[in-house]
């Protein structure tokens, strides 16, 4: 499929809705994903991006609108979808009493791959996420981030086009984390897989080409990081000040400023050239019959997090956990008491 | 088909290989039948009065109907793990493969009744610890008439499991079915001479019609046939016949209700 913009696009996604009884989980959701990018998906927890990711590779079922993975339409070309896309799940999803090799191997025979293509290929790619030496070895025995690794691996065994990612490093400490990340750029680069991923993390975000930012079920900007934070504008200055409320109305009365305040109840003020603006604030601050006292000040660069307050008006906050959450939890408290 | 066939072959030597390379848990699954099978048959023994004309003790007695336990258990509790194993585990993959899941749900069920039928050999291992005598003929028997009563507990427990999504229906499966099918079986007492209400219910019961043959069967060389058919439900015939149609009856919606997409 081609577009206007003569890319060819790996997903197009047009008016997507999907009910859970009365709740909404995507509302009316548009987008493109073109190929060989690296497309992300941020947004806090229940914001629609797994129910999104479900739907596109045919887990579940949209209740309107219309997906196409690949050229295929979810719908009414399930089993050719399925085939031309791999899925790292935000779960695991291998098998931990098997080894290595018989994960590879179910999930070669279950996508038709013959014995040759599965020896040569399983080789390459156990070689691409260092796991060569631990083929024979019981998945149960792999650390967190080894086995994560093995999911890429196996996701890939059958060569798809669209590699879905669905909070791929959740869970993960920060170190497995850039090292996940490294292969999958590595991967990027060398098979020009199109890559979907989902993340509440911010500087996981970073590293996508574009960005869909999603809150409550629906897509509140689409763009690559950069131009997201250029919509913030210029820099952010944090000030912690005596008194707030008379603080932003001079800095409104003054200088013709917004201030926004923060969640720790700290003044956030977006504006070009925060350096010079500074000593102003603290000139206004210290002027009058009631001067207002500043307790700290500093200054940065806006990140995706601003971007998401700015658009959204709130924090990508931890939500309270949900049934699945709770199942999680007491899943992995199951598997410790079980070794 | 040949991808059916590998499909099918996937899921079913999973099932296989986890539970070669889980000894411990093989062991563990043989306490509960054992247990009922001692403490009950030398507790409720003494009180009961003399089975087949005094030719049958009560350990005797139960012993097929434990192995009719173990094999329901086995089976249901394999089957019901798709719940779990949907959402965190290998099955999920499973899912978003481009396989059928007609063949998935089949690999299942033989998955799930050739660990049920294992687990049960292990118990009737223990037969001539009993006194009981079995000819390899018997065995034989026995062995097909495991598989068929675990397939229709596998297809049943995927049934229910199918739409399920999260691991709290569990109790009430245990409570409100697994229990009341086994103890309204004729596992642990004959149901000849019952209150009617009871032998009304055990006729509608599965795993009655699995209970009563495994018993004909493995009584057949250690009890005279005037007795063992004065205690019987059916013939074999009929209860293979009865257990057949109960095993359609829950693998067609099994089968549907776990393709469907959510």
């Amino acid at each position: 499929m081609v577009n206007s913009l003569g890319h060819m696009s790996a997903i197009q996604v047009d008016k997507l809705i999907r009910d859970f009884g009365d709740f909404r989980a995507v509302n009316e959701i548009s987008f493109e994903v073109h190929e060989s990018e690296i497309f992300g998906f941020l947004g806090p927890n229940g914001a629609g991006k797994t129910t999104t990711i479900n739907i596109l590779c045919t887990l579940l079922r949209p209740t309107g609108g219309s997906a196409q993975v690949n050229g295929y339409d979810v719908s009414s070309r399930q089993s050719e979808v399925r085939s031309s896309i791999g899925i790292i799940f935000q779960d695991p999803s291998l098998d931990e009493e098997l080894t290595a090799y018989e994960n590879l191997r179910f999930h070669a025979m279950m996508y038709d791959i013959s014995r040759e293509d599965f020896k040569r290929r399983s080789e390459e790619l156990m070689e691409m996420v260092d796991l060569t030496d631990k083929l024979r070895d019981q998945v149960r025995t792999y650390s967190g981030g080894m086995k994560r690794r093995l999911e890429i691996a196996r996701g890939l065994l059958h060569r798809p086009r669209v590699l879905f990612l669905d909070e791929p490093t959740l869970g993960l400490d920060p170190q497995t984390r850039r090292h996940i990340w490294q292969y999958l750029r590595r991967l990027r680069e060398q098979r020009q897989v199109t890559m979907f991923m989902t993340t509440h993390y911010m500087d996981e975000a970073e590293n996508c080409n574009r960005i869909a930012i999603i809150d409550h079920g629906q897509i509140v900007a689409v763009d690559t990081p950069a131009n997201l934070k250029e919509r913030v504008g210029g820099d952010l200055i944090t000030l912690r000040t005596s008194d707030n409320e008379n603080a932003s109305q001079r800095l409104k009365e003054v200088h013709g400023v917004e201030a926004r305040t923060g969640p720790e109840g700290q003044l956030i003020v977006e504006t070009e050239r925060g350096d010079q603006f500074i000593p102003k604030i603290i000139e206004t601050f210290s002027d009058g019959a009631n001067p207002i006292e500043v307790q700290s000040v500093s200054l940065r660069q806006p990140t995706l997090e601003d971007v998401f307050i700015k658009l959204t008006g709130h924090a990508i906050r931890e939500q309270e956990a949900d049934s699945k959450e709770q199942m999680r939890r007491r899943g992995r408290m199951f598997g410790r008491l079980r070794r | 088909m040949i991808h059916h066939l590998k499909t099918f072959y996937t899921i079913w030597s999973r099932d296989i290989i986890r539970f070669s390379r889980n000894r411990g848990r093989i062991v563990a699954s043989m306490a509960t039948p054992l247990l009922f099978l001692f403490v009950f048959g030398a507790g409720l023994g003494p009180a009961m009065s003399p089975l087949a004309g005094g030719n049958l003790r009560f350990e005797q007695f139960m012993f097929p109907g434990i192995i009719a336990m173990t094999v329901l258990f086995t089976a249901v509790f394999a089957a019901v793990s798709i719940v779990w194993d949907r959402e965190f585990g290998f099955l999920k993959e499973v899912m978003v493969a481009p396989v059928s899941r007609r063949v998935v749900a089949l690999g299942k069920v033989a998955g799930g009744s050739t660990l049920a039928m294992f687990q049960g050999l292990l118990i009737l291992i223990l037969a001539p610890l009993l006194g009981i005598k079995l000819t390899f003929e018997q065995v034989v028997y026995l062995l097909l008439l495991m598989l068929l009563l675990a397939a229709v507990m596998s297809a049943l427990g995927i049934l229910v499991a199918a739409r399920q999504r999260s691991m709290e229906g569990f109790q009430v499966i245990m409570n409100f079915l697994m229990l009341p099918m086994l103890f309204l079986s004729g596992a642990f007492f004959p149901l000849t001479g019952v209150p009617v209400w009871m032998e009304a219910l055990a006729r509608v019961n599965p795993v009655s019609y699995g209970v009563d043959p495994l018993r004909q069967v493995a009584l057949r060389e250690s009890v005279p046939e005037i007795f063992l058919e004065a205690m019987r439900l059916n013939p074999i015939a009929v209860d293979v016949a009865v257990m057949l149609v109960f095993g359609v009856a829950f693998l067609v919606p099994a089968i549907w209700l776990f393709s469907k997409q959510d």
